[in-house]
């Protein structure tokens, strides 16, 4: 079975982001990495391959140059090759274009299961995988909290409201993983150095058949008009409990009407 | 005047309070139309028509699937309809049925509004992006727009309407029934709201201490009539299970009071949860930027605190 990690590299969350005057996200302007909600996936695709239910494990990414460096990340964790997807068309892409930018690479790299984070910690849509099953016609079963590979069958368990559901489906599949999953290991030195041998192939949208035109921040089909920081909240009232601290509440939550 | 698809829900106690939220957004567009996925009772269509929906389109066949049928059935509703906008609740099921509609339908997409309008005939919506840090306003330029909206962000409003009721048998597709549920297992029912409809919302954090001491949270989520919460290191180490994590990587809320005890307030917290309407901390640490965005904090040892409220909202409520 081949295994495809598809993988974002994000600003780094704790940095401070900036807008570009095109209102998309300055990346050039921020540290950054691997999105951290993807070493779940990644995590979970090494384990499939060392437990020897996957034969291969390909890593994909679109994105700029620097997003090299999170393949190299998820190449020290585990799998066996890299593919990324780079073209200054792609700047301002919306979640439709990479959709599709993803799907061409998929149909080049091949694939049995196609595994992801549950969201970019960027962007946060969750809607990249739907999307990438629904252009490659195969099924899906996204918010995994777990899961296992069993022949031509992926099964998960999925959190809904009263109950965890349990969800199978047939292989070729995209499946979406959850922060319950097992967190990525912390990569060997001896990893690290390895990974930097592993191959790591660079497609240009023409590589993949993708015409210029249909993304890139001139086709998305959302325009942003503004971005403006949140309002700061007014500054409350703090008072040290001195033993009324649960009566001072009480007065408070009762002049709001709560109580 | 166009239609607008609204994907609602109904459960064992009725319609889902966000999918009023959707057909209040709704009518600010055009002429709300329901896509309500399997049985149609009476309670149902009246609370839908209540809200002002015009038409309830009903599609069975749904069951025992995720969200690939419901996608469908938009779509299909969608191709006869025009309609200039699908909204859909923010959460696992809305987030996989807007990205397939949008697909199909070629349309721009928008995830976790916190309004939507029409500005000169174009779908306009807010929302809040990087954990919460920055407020973004967008247009849809395609014909028809696609939006998830959070729930608890739009505040229902009632406007009677007599719907027309119609069943829609969609030719699902092989992917649309190719993952299957296999088996339901329900959770313990707490009596308590769900936490992202709840209008107050008690959390811990690990200030609490212990799993025997989250007891005081839930016994404060009770006396209010609220749901409890939690942070991430609270559900990572199991002192409640995971569905309670209110943060980046868990539940959005926006309830009208929100109490933080024993919760530092990091950003991943804060993205959970700084869309409510009231704020209060409780904490021992002077410094904890949790204090940054309440309304009212006490800096204090939570259980000293809470069981002190405890008791004087009982006294209260007499």
């Amino acid at each position: 079975m081949k295994i495809v990690v598809l993988v974002k590299y994000v600003p780094e969350p704790t940095a401070t982001w900036k807008f570009a005057p095109d209102l998309t996200l300055d990346r050039g302007a921020v540290e950054g990495r691997l999105s951290e909600l993807d070493e779940y996936a990644v995590e979970q695709a090494a384990r499939l391959q060392e437990a020897g239910t996957a034969s291969e494990v390909v890593f994909l990414t679109v994105g700029p140059a620097k997003a090299v460096d999170g393949l190299r990340k998820a190449l020290a964790i585990g799998g066996d090759s890299a593919v990324h997807v780079t073209d200054a068309a792609m700047h301002g892409s919306d979640a439709l274009a990479t959709s599709l930018v993803l799907a061409k690479a998929l149909e080049k790299t091949g694939f049995d299961l196609v595994l992801t984070g549950m969201a970019s910690t960027d962007a946060e849509m969750s809607v990249v995988p739907s999307m990438v099953a629904d252009r490659l016609g195969i099924n899906q079963a996204t918010f995994a909290g777990a899961l296992s590979v069993e022949g031509g069958t992926v099964s998960i368990k999925r959190d809904s409201e009263g109950a965890v559901l349990e969800v199978s489906t047939a292989l070729p599949a995209i499946v979406s993983i959850t922060d319950t999953n097992p967190e990525a290991r912390y990569p060997a030195f001896k990893a690290i150095m390895a990974s930097k041998k592993k191959p790591v192939t660079t497609y240009s949208l023409a590589d993949l058949g993708v015409d210029a035109s249909s993304v890139g921040l001139a086709a998305a089909a959302v325009k942003v008009t503004s971005v403006t920081p949140t309002p700061a909240r007014t500054a409350g009232t703090i008072v040290p409990d001195e033993g009324e601290g649960g009566a001072q509440l009480a007065e408070f939550l009762s002049s709001r009407g709560f109580v | 005047m166009s239609e607008v698809l609204v994907l609602v829900e109904n459960t064992p106690q009725g319609i889902r309070k966000s999918s009023l939220e959707l057909l209040t957004a709704a009518r600010r567009l055009g002429s709300p139309s329901a896509v309500l996925c399997g049985a149609a009772d009476d309670a149902a269509v009246a609370s839908l028509g209540e809200y002002g929906a015009a038409t309830v389109y009903v599609v069975p066949g749904t069951d025992g699937y995720l969200s690939v049928p419901a996608a469908e059935a938009i779509v299909d509703i969608a191709g006869r309809t025009n309609p200039v906008a699908v909204l859909v609740t923010s959460g696992p099921i809305g987030k996989d049925v807007a990205a397939r509609v949008a697909v199909r339908l070629g349309a721009g997409i928008v995830t976790d509004a916190t309004d939507v309008r029409s500005e000169g005939g174009v779908v306009t919506t807010s929302q809040t992006v990087v954990s919460g840090q920055w407020v973004a306003t967008a247009q849809v330029t395609s014909a028809t727009a696609v939006v998830t909206v959070r729930p608890n962000a739009i505040a229902p409003e009632a406007a009677p309407a007599t719907p027309a009721v119609q069943t829609v048998d969609v030719a699902f597709s092989a992917a649309a029934t190719g993952a299957k549920i296999t088996a339901s297992n329900p959770k313990v029912s707490t009596g308590r709201p769900e936490l992202t409809d709840a209008a107050v919302v008690v959390s811990g954090g690990r200030g609490v201490g212990s799993e025997e001491g989250f007891g005081v949270i839930e016994r404060l989520a009770d006396s209010l009539g609220g749901a409890v919460g939690a942070t991430r290191a609270v559900t990572d180490l199991h002192w409640v299970s995971h569905d309670l994590q209110v943060g980046q990587t868990g539940k959005t809320v926006a309830p009208s009071l929100y109490v933080a005890a024993g919760i530092s307030g990091a950003i991943q917290h804060r993205a959970g949860m700084q869309s409510s309407k009231t704020i209060v901390a409780v904490n021992k640490d002077p410094k904890a930027p949790i204090f940054q965005v309440a309304d009212y904090g006490v800096i204090g040892d939570l259980h000293k605190v809470l069981p002190a409220l405890i008791d004087e909202i009982g006294k209260r409520k007499g």
